[in-house]
């Protein structure tokens, strides 16, 4: 068999070894994910734009805004990472990719971790370092500024996490980016509160060690749950 | 893992079934009578509520229903996963519609409980939006399954999504609490429970109980006939409605 | 006991037995759409079982 040119170094004849295989899947999703980097800046967009209409809708008295804030730039995180995640799966199993990832001989728990990190690289992490920019608009005070980043570092892991259960579960379905949110909209509430709720106590001057601590747990608890499921709803998806 | 084989099949499941029926149906039957005389007639009217409590005989066991349902939804999806029984498959396929059902029944009685008590049609006391947000859940369950034409995969995907849910109801229940204890105003009380009279409490459980056994009864209903038109190239099947008509 | 003092409840009778109707026509509809599906099953299936005949 000739030597196919790959993103790896590896030997196309040769089963990498498991870091390896890892690695290169990382470094694959990411430089994919960006030739077609539409993909991965309209939801950041939508995220601007979405929060941008609220002063629209209701007016731009600062304290009202000020109110608010949290609570909206929570909520557009929530939909702008709905909106991105049909790109985790689809693609790959288009093109056939994705049915190789669940034969070879790796876990597929790993390797659908491993492609939700990349795309919460790509989807989560510009959200949270967009944010404070989209916090001044909103009128959120300097103070809280950092609680509003490090809840979203926290909490768009777990979006993410939650979503790709909501993905593979409706791979290849008609209902698409709707279905998904219907799915996965409800799951996403108790950080949604958490996470709101740290933004909104710290301007109100409430002590929030616990809602992150609580963010922390979800987040624990999506890192050993979700990629099983995931990787279970992909089996039931593509036999 | 043979009297497995032999309970699990669907023609003696579809036998039983048959005869059990019409008895759980009539346990039903007389658990809600039961309930609804000591409940409408008994039960005297309570100090602080006065005679709009006795919504609470719904609207309480319609919660519980909706939560026992889903729970049981989970783990018939968890078994039909794990050992491939496509009784339980059906089983949990079914839950869904009367899940939802007795979900939505609890959202609206506990509206109309809240407006002679707060003077609105809607609050969000911590228990009416955690059941809002299992009303989503189980509308999510069954748009997942409607989505899916193989019956084989979408009893799968339901049940893993079912899965996902039931662990997630803990954590949900627990945010919308402490949420709720955060943001309430000072007149919204909980439609809290008046302090149980053990003339309220009978009432009660019999109304859960006969929930529970006419659940049970639909559940069997409708079960048969999955079961009926799933095993339609089978031979007892065409014997069967031979014999009938 | 008093029907009509029943029928108020108090002033709340238009919440209870909102609420109590309400529930009976959940009850009656989950019971209501088994049966009918009942019927059409039997209906499909003879049917299934006629052109099965025929075209054995």
């Amino acid at each position: 068999m000739s030597k196919q040119k790959s993103y790896c170094s590896c030997n196309s004849t040769d089963v990498p070894g498991f870091l390896k295989a890892i690695g290169c899947l990382l470094r694959r999703d990411l430089t994919v994910a960006l030739r077609r980097s539409t993909d991965v800046l309209t939801p950041l967009v939508f995220f601007i734009i979405v929060v941008s209409l609220f002063p629209l809708g209701l007016g731009p008295e600062p304290s009202v805004l000020r109110t608010i804030a949290p609570g909206v730039i929570w909520v557009a995180a929530l939909l702008a990472t709905m909106l991105s995640l049909n790109r985790l799966f689809a693609n790959d199993h288009a093109d056939g990719t994705l049915e190789q990832m669940v034969l070879s001989p790796h876990p597929l728990t790993i390797l659908v971790l491993t492609k939700v990190a990349a795309h919460w690289m790509l989807t989560g992490l510009p959200l949270v370092l967009i944010s404070p920019l989209l916090a001044v608009q909103m009128n959120l005070p300097e103070s809280a500024m950092g609680t509003l980043i490090f809840s979203l570092l926290l909490g768009t892991p777990v979006l993410s996490l939650l979503g790709a259960v909501g993905a593979a579960l409706t791979l290849g379905l008609r209902g698409g980016g709707v279905l998904v949110s219907l799915l996965v909209l409800p799951l996403y509430t108790p950080v949604l509160i958490f996470g709101a709720g740290a933004v909104a106590g710290v301007t109100a001057g409430i002590d929030i060690e616990a809602h992150f601590s609580l963010l922390a747990a979800f987040l624990a608890l999506a890192l050993s749950l979700a990629p099983w499921a995931a990787a279970a709803a992909l089996r039931v998806s593509l036999d | 893992m043979q009297y497995m084989h032999k309970y699990a099949s669907p023609k003696f499941f579809y036998t039983l079934a048959g005869k059990l029926t019409p008895w759980i149906a009539a346990l039903t039957a007389l658990l809600l009578v039961a309930g609804l005389y000591l409940g409408l007639f008994v039960a005297p009217a309570d100090y602080q509520q006065g005679e709009s409590y006795r919504i609470m005989f719904i609207h309480v066991p319609a919660a519980w229903m909706s939560m026992f349902i889903y729970v049981c939804m989970a783990g018939a999806g968890a078994i039909a996963l794990v050992w491939n029984v496509k009784l339980f498959e059906m089983f949990a396929g079914n839950c869904a519609p009367v899940g939802a059902s007795f979900t939505f029944l609890a959202l609206v009685t506990g509206s109309l409980w809240g407006k002679p008590m707060w003077g609105a049609w809607w609050a969000w006391d911590a228990r009416l939006t955690s059941e809002l947000i299992l009303f989503f859940l189980y509308i999510g369950y069954m748009a997942l399954e409607a989505s899916i034409d193989d019956p084989r995969r979408a009893a799968r995907a339901s049940a893993i999504l079912a899965l996902v849910g039931v662990v997630n109801i803990p954590v949900i229940h627990f945010s919308v609490e402490w949420w709720n204890t955060l943001h309430q105003p000072a007149s919204v009380s909980k439609i809290g429970t008046p302090s149980i009279h053990p003339s309220m409490l009978a009432p009660l459980l019999l109304m859960s109980l006969g929930f529970t056994f006419y659940f049970f009864t639909v559940a069997l209903m409708r079960m048969r006939n999955e079961i009926l038109e799933r095993e339609r190239h089978t031979t007892w099947v065409a014997q069967l409605l031979e014999s009938k008509s | 006991m008093n029907w009509s003092e029943f029928i108020h409840m108090g002033g709340y009778g238009f919440y209870v037995w909102s609420s109590y109707g309400l529930a009976l026509l959940v009850l009656l509809l989950n019971l209501y759409l088994p049966l009918r599906r009942r019927k059409s099953v039997r209906r499909l299936l003879h049917e299934f079982l006629r052109l099965k005949e025929q075209t054995r």
